[in-house]
């Protein structure tokens, strides 16, 4: 009995160690041919951005494949976790704090803020089911864009000054500064991001995901997706962990938020970068890698972020054909024809080769 | 008095959204799919009555009736090619990605074709403005044919269901497919036949919009879209009098919130209405509340 459980234990090890192993190849492969000059300059700077995606796909894959709900509004907690930490950079940056630390503290003000609104807004949405928790998922995540579109924040030495009109409304003294403009977003935010943290932040992402799928609160989670009802039968808390898994992939989505902020000089809430498309394309990523599947979820959002670039030659073709291949994906993977005719062919594989041994 | 104007805007917008959201409702009671590319087939409709009436110069009425037999073709095909394989999944979310997948294609062929420029639609209505209280309220034009085709469309829709052989069996399939197979129904073809119904009506929604709003982009139905959406959920996904309603409140209440409180606000506002109605009745305004047994 021990022998056999030590036995399950290793594989899910050895699976964990595969998935950490291929980020880090990687990231290997990826510095020595950027300091070999292999890689183009549009290329490195999509890096950074690439981590964003992976943090972004696996935090939701926690929310849609481990706890089994579908959630539209993951690009809001992302603004939330870039517009906290850029502020906190942005007041922060003439102080005598090393950019080091300051980074640190900016990554864990975004991931904190974003998990309480992850909380706060899971405690009324998770009594919903399906796709009525999608669509006020994608509202939450609508009114945050709007919300930070109209925010006004300036500083100076009498405080914080908080408007929804515009600057005039701040009353500011004269040699007090606007940090959050309203549509224009903030500027000028420390450029504290590159590959190496990001690399380091996809880890740690990585390394509290499949933690906390191979622990007990885990089995629990995965227990009320297959059965919501049954869960709730053998005691376990329901809202605790559904608020558990909500929260903790609001709060990554809110790393993936400060990472993308510290890449960029200028953060503006888009709908193309937090609009619902965005959410929307993060979940196209977890659906194509597989529903569940963290391994699948890293390499989906790579691929499906570099597909569009590598079409570039091809112009205004590119989109276009990155949605034709989104759909025939999508059918070639989930079609009950196409799995069948799959199996087939595998299955014809499969007896050639036996066939060939028993013939040697 | 401009209390009661904005009131009519509001219920002309509300018609629009009501009838896009009537196509989300019986896909959704039918297929249980979210079909996000519904959306697009707006903005598809649209462009064709742009081509048909500002390009060659045809006939509104021609431009109206191609652009809603070009889109019930458009529907079918794509429940065909795209939904129709996945129908039987393992997973739901499978057909909602591939319906993405539909709603990327619809815009970037409309953006090879026409370009990412706005284009001015010129209004298909050509009824005059009507003054009322000594010209203190002014009703356009496109408001009054809104209304009324929206009107006109679901009472026509509703006899439709409940007095043709063809619409109880779209009631027959969204209530159990299985069953209504065995009774003899065609279950393919009422699936395909509510997405012709469903597109056509987005076709003259989109006609509708532009008349209103005259400015056509390939992106031009995908807020719509989501708008129809959040009102067939607020009227009860899958009831087609609460599309009806949750479309028209949603209309009032955005033009509303523009009016009176911001107009940046807006969208905020309808979807913080209705995170409110979903919290207070989670099945929408109509909607059935089925109880889960064990």
């Amino acid at each position: 009995m021990k022998k056999l459980s030590n036995k399950k234990m290793n594989k899910t090890f050895r699976d964990n160690l595969i998935t950490y192993g291929m980020v880090i190849a990687a990231y290997v492969i990826m510095q020595i041919l950027v300091s070999a000059g292999a890689v183009s300059s549009l290329i490195q700077g999509l890096l950074v951005p690439l981590c964003t995606y992976a943090i972004l796909a696996v935090s939701l894959n926690l929310t849609v494949g481990i706890l089994g709900e579908l959630s539209l509004g993951h690009a809001g907690f992302m603004c939330i976790g870039a517009f906290t930490s850029a502020f906190f950079s942005k007041v922060m940056e003439n102080t005598a704090l090393p950019s080091g630390l300051r980074f640190f503290c900016a990554l864990l003000i975004g991931a904190l803020f974003a998990g309480i609104f992850g909380l706060l807004i899971g405690i009324p949405v998770l009594r919903l089911k399906g796709d009525y928790l999608a669509i006020v998922t994608l509202a939450f995540g609508e009114i945050i864009k709007n919300l930070v579109n109209i925010l006004f924040v300036g500083l100076d030495e009498n405080g914080f000054h908080i408007s929804f009109t515009n600057t005039m409304d701040l009353n500011m003294s004269e040699d007090g500064q606007v940090i959050i403009k309203g549509a224009q977003g903030i500027t000028g935010t420390p450029h504290d991001s590159n590959f190496t943290i990001g690399i380091v932040l996809l880890l740690v992402t990585l390394f509290i995901v499949l933690n906390l799928i191979h622990s007990r609160d885990g089995r629990a989670i995965m227990a009320i997706r297959d059965n919501t009802i049954a869960a709730e039968s053998v005691g376990i808390h329901i809202t605790k962990y559904k608020l558990m898994a909500f929260s903790i992939s609001a709060a990554l989505a809110g790393v993936a938020g400060v990472l993308y902020a510290h890449n960029l000089s200028t953060l503006t809430a888009l709908p193309k970068n937090f609009g619902y498309n965005m959410s929307i394309m993060i979940l196209v990523f977890v659906v194509l890698g597989g529903i569940g599947n963290i391994r699948g979820s890293i390499i989906a959002s790579v691929i499906l972020t570099l597909l569009p670039e590598l079409l570039r030659g091809l112009n205004d073709y590119r989109m276009l054909i990155y949605s034709i291949v989104l759909i025939v994906m999508m059918l070639f993977n989930w079609a009950p024809k196409c799995i069948e005719w799959r199996e087939k062919v595998a299955a014809r594989f499969k007896s050639k080769k036996s066939v060939k041994k028993e013939a040697e | 008095m401009s209390f009661i104007s904005y009131l009519i805007n509001g219920i002309s917008l509300g018609s629009v959204y009501a009838l896009i959201a009537l196509g989300y409702t019986m896909v959704y009671g039918i297929a249980k799919m979210l079909n996000f590319a519904h959306g697009d087939v707006i903005m598809v409709g649209a462009f064709i009555t742009y081509t048909m009436c500002s390009t060659m110069g045809l006939s509104p009425v021609i431009g109206v009736l191609a652009a809603v037999v070009a889109c019930t073709l458009l529907g079918m095909a794509i429940e065909k090619v795209a939904y129709k394989p996945l129908r039987k999944a393992a997973s739901p979310l499978a057909v909602l990605i591939t319906a993405i997948g539909v709603s990327y294609l619809l815009q970037n062929v409309a953006l090879l074709i026409f370009g990412a420029n706005a284009k001015a639609f010129t209004s298909v209505v050509s009824v005059p403005a009507l003054k009322l209280a000594d010209g203190q309220i002014n009703i356009t034009g496109e408001t009054i044919v809104t209304i009324l085709s929206c009107l006109v469309i679901m009472a026509g829709l509703m006899l439709f269901i409940n007095k043709t052989k063809a619409g109880q069996a779209m009631l027959a399939v969204s209530e159990d497919k299985g069953a209504a197979q065995l009774m003899g129904i065609n279950v393919d073809g009422t699936i395909a036949l509510t997405f012709a119904i469903g597109s056509g009506l987005a076709a003259v929604a989109g006609v509708l919009l532009c008349s209103a709003y005259p400015s056509l982009t390939p992106y031009t139905g995908s807020m719509p879209g989501i708008k129809a959406f959040v009102a067939a959920v607020f009227g009860g996904i899958g009831s087609i009098p609460g599309a009806l309603v949750g479309g028209i409140l949603l209309g009032i209440i955005e033009i509303f919130g523009k009016a009176y409180i911001s107009s940046q606000m807006a969208d905020a506002i309808v979807f913080a209405v209705l995170i409110v109605v979903l919290l207070v009745k989670p099945a929408g305004l109509f909607g059935k509340n089925i109880q889960e047994k064990v």
